[in-house]
């Protein structure tokens, strides 16, 4: 099956996050398929390469990206919302004419019509929030 | 391109948390993408919908507005949960926008058409 998840609540504050990775690990493990993670809301704070958590926490930033790596995972956060967060890559840093960048790669920033096209291209859109 | 059914369900109260703000931006976007779209409202969340929003006070920008222009993005299936309106003390009367009242069965029989749900 095809699937494709929404994260709509930020790291360590929410548990949806954990889950959505858990959830998305899982999917992985049983040979579906996922056609992209939509990150929404305070979800884009799943997006910053800056995120340093205690030694013996889990990383939820480097967690994301290694499955990404390993699977090729479409991971897509909202430009809107990261605007207003300050999630910024290379384009938006010079569009906004702002001096540093901190997207985590994979990641990409993109608009909510990814969000709609995963909805449609996908089996099943999961929504991970409060 | 293909057409799925989306719901959008707000359950927050408009201000307080962006949730009632940045769904109405999915919204927008999926009736951008001529799919076939609903909203429902329950909880807190047919606050949103109540007339008369003012929120100088708290220095954050009103959405009331944007609900008054879904009909032209062709979103006319507003649903709105009447024991959510009943505990709250408020009729379709004070709402901003034309709206289906109905039981909260009936909207759940409305969520089981979908294709998509995403709640906020």
């Amino acid at each position: 099956m095809k699937f494709a998840i929404l994260v709509s609540e930020g790291p360590y504050t929410h548990q949806a996050t954990d889950t959505a990775f858990l959830f998305a690990q899982a999917v992985l493990a049983k040979g579906h398929e996922i056609f992209r993670v939509f990150f929404y809301h305070d979800g884009v704070y799943n997006a910053t390469r800056l995120t340093t958590p205690p030694r013996d926490d889990r990383n939820v930033v480097e967690r994301w990206t290694k499955l990404a790596e390993a699977h090729c995972l479409d991971m897509v956060v909202c430009v809107a919302a990261a605007q207003r967060r300050g999630i910024v890559d290379e384009g938006e840093m010079k569009r906004n004419g702002k001096d540093a960048t901190n997207l985590a790669e994979p990641f990409r920033i993109s608009g909510l019509g990814q969000l709609i096209e995963a909805g449609i291209q996908a089996d099943r859109l999961v929504v991970f929030g409060d | 391109m293909t057409t799925k059914q989306f719901m959008i369900v707000n359950r927050k109260a408009p201000y307080g948390t962006i949730y009632g703000w940045e769904a109405l931006e999915v919204v927008l976007i999926a009736a951008a993408f001529e799919q076939d779209v609903s909203m429902a409202f329950l909880d807190d969340g047919v606050y949103q919908i109540k007339k008369g929003h003012q929120t100088k006070g708290i220095e954050i920008k009103a959405f009331e507005k944007t609900f008054r222009a879904l009909e032209d993005y062709d979103v006319t299936k507003i649903y709105v949960d009447q024991e959510s309106l009943t505990e709250r003390g408020l009729t379709a009367d004070d709402l901003t926008i034309p709206v289906e009242v109905l039981s909260r069965a009936e909207i759940g029989k409305r969520m089981e058409e979908q294709d998509i749900v995403l709640a906020f």
